[in-house]
């Protein structure tokens, strides 16, 4: 059964990419990018990876493709179609396409037990997280203690990556060249405000979006869930409220300056943490120092570089999504 | 036979690769490219997770009912993985933006032409 399942997500996904490739709208290309998308999360349940397809179904499904839909809302909608079909790309594809396959069926059996990857630092971290950690969940274990470096340098990159676009994007004042500034009027609620179903409908599920959100940061340490997921949830719901009541609402809720500041205090928790350990005579972002019992520490530890994880995430989509929207066409 | 059956998630990651890999490289169109390279990002998570499985295994979620569990290492990996991938994904799409509004036209061969007259 289980393989079925398999294999018709896997063709389905096959059959969504073949149609992107061939569809010249862009609309279409991009809700197509999100049911790929959502398919590959329900691969990733499928393959016992369920935080990886909770964060997919969050991020690739969800986010990206409001994104995509903002860029499309101030460029163009149509590809420019050409008849030509290139040779060369699709003799490189099929040379490359080879060679992968060829390589592919040289890899140890699907699902073996015995397998390389098993081999190494996975085994230890399955058997003793439990005792040294104290975490149900695996995967948060080694992502917040064991790798939790790693992960704050993910942070830093998704911290640059809001910065680079408010870089590109982001600016609401205009100083003319006789040095006056102008401030860019905001876009209103528009068409929306006649859509009753949508505007009650999302009143009603904001709260609880938010919730859920809370409900997968801290329990992220006991099931799938964490800070990456459940930043991404929060700030879902304020797209949903920009969406529906217009960013000029959305931005009287969450001023720019508060997610701005939230941006750089959640990388600033996640690092205050990691010297805090030092001066606690540890090693950086080594949490058993923190508290007089190891697996207290590294509770404490975790439950507070989460939070920053969440807190930078949620603000960083949050301005991702104003600063794609509170940009007006330029006329041309 | 055998050995397609054994190996089909591996298989089909190749295909996705290579469809994402031929709209990156054949089109013009610079959005319809950021969704190609998205398309090729998730195969490589598909190779991870596929690697990570062990067939008979649970989730990485301890439990003492459960003894087996698949591979937790890449996905941790793929997690954060995806995270950079919106923002990276963002980023491109500031970029589109801006090319859009210095060139008029988000198709890469017109962008070009613009260039070689300046």
């Amino acid at each position: 059964m289980t393989e079925a399942v398999n294999t018709l997500l896997l063709l389905f996904m096959c059959v969504t990419a073949l149609t992107i490739v061939r569809q010249h709208n862009l609309f279409a290309v991009v809700m197509l990018g999100s049911v790929f998308s959502l398919l590959s999360a329900g691969m990733f349940v499928l393959l016992d990876a369920v935080d990886v397809a909770f964060t997919e179904a969050a991020v690739g499904a969800g986010i990206s493709t409001i994104l995509m839909l903002g860029v499309l809302s101030l460029t163009n909608s149509r590809e420019r179609i050409t008849f030509s079909t290139p040779i060369f790309p699709i003799v490189l594809v099929m040379l490359a396409g080879s060679v992968l396959i060829f390589s592919a069926l040289g890899m140890p059996e699907f699902g073996a037990a015995d397998a390389p990857i098993h081999g190494h630092v996975a085994d230890r971290y399955i058997e003793k997280s439990g005792a040294e950690v104290g975490l149900p969940n695996i995967v948060t274990s080694i992502l917040a203690s064991y790798r939790g470096f790693d992960t704050l340098g993910e942070v830093t990159v998704i911290f640059t990556a809001g910065i680079g676009v408010m870089v590109l994007l982001g600016l609401r004042r205009r100083t003319a060249q006789d040095g006056s500034v102008e401030e860019l009027p905001l876009p209103g609620e528009g068409n929306m405000r006649h859509h009753s179903v949508l505007r009650v409908t999302a009143k009603l599920l904001i709260p609880f979006i938010m919730l859920f959100a809370l409900y997968v940061q801290f329990h992220g340490d006991f099931g799938p869930g964490g800070g990456f997921q459940a930043g991404v949830i929060f700030a879902a719901a304020f797209i949903l409220y920009g969406l529906v009541f217009g960013i000029k609402n959305a931005v009287a809720v969450v001023p720019e300056g508060v997610t701005r500041f939230l941006i750089a205090a959640g990388v600033l928790l996640y690092a205050g943490v990691g010297v805090a350990s030092l001066l606690m005579g540890g090693n950086y972002l080594d949490y058993s120092v923190l508290a007089h019992e190891p697996t207290h520490g590294q509770h404490l530890g975790i439950l507070l570089i989460e939070f920053g994880v969440g807190t930078t995430v949620a603000a960083v989509m949050i301005t991702l999504f104003f600063s794609f929207a509170r940009r007006t066409r330029k006329k041309t | 036979m055998t050995e397609v059956m054994s190996h089909f998630n591996y298989l089909v990651v190749v295909v996705l690769m290579m469809i994402g890999f031929y709209i990156v490289i054949s089109g013009s169109n610079l959005v319809k490219k950021v969704v190609g390279l998205s398309i090729f990002q998730v195969s490589v998570f598909l190779l991870y997770i596929s690697m990570g499985k062990i067939i008979g295994g649970t989730a990485p979620i301890l439990d003492d009912r459960f003894t087996v569990y698949s591979n937790p290492l890449p996905h941790v990996l793929i997690l954060t993985a995806i995270v950079v991938g919106v923002a990276t994904t963002a980023l491109a799409g500031a970029l589109i933006v801006r090319i859009n509004e210095a060139y008029g036209s988000i198709e890469e061969d017109e962008i070009y032409r613009q260039d070689g007259d300046a």
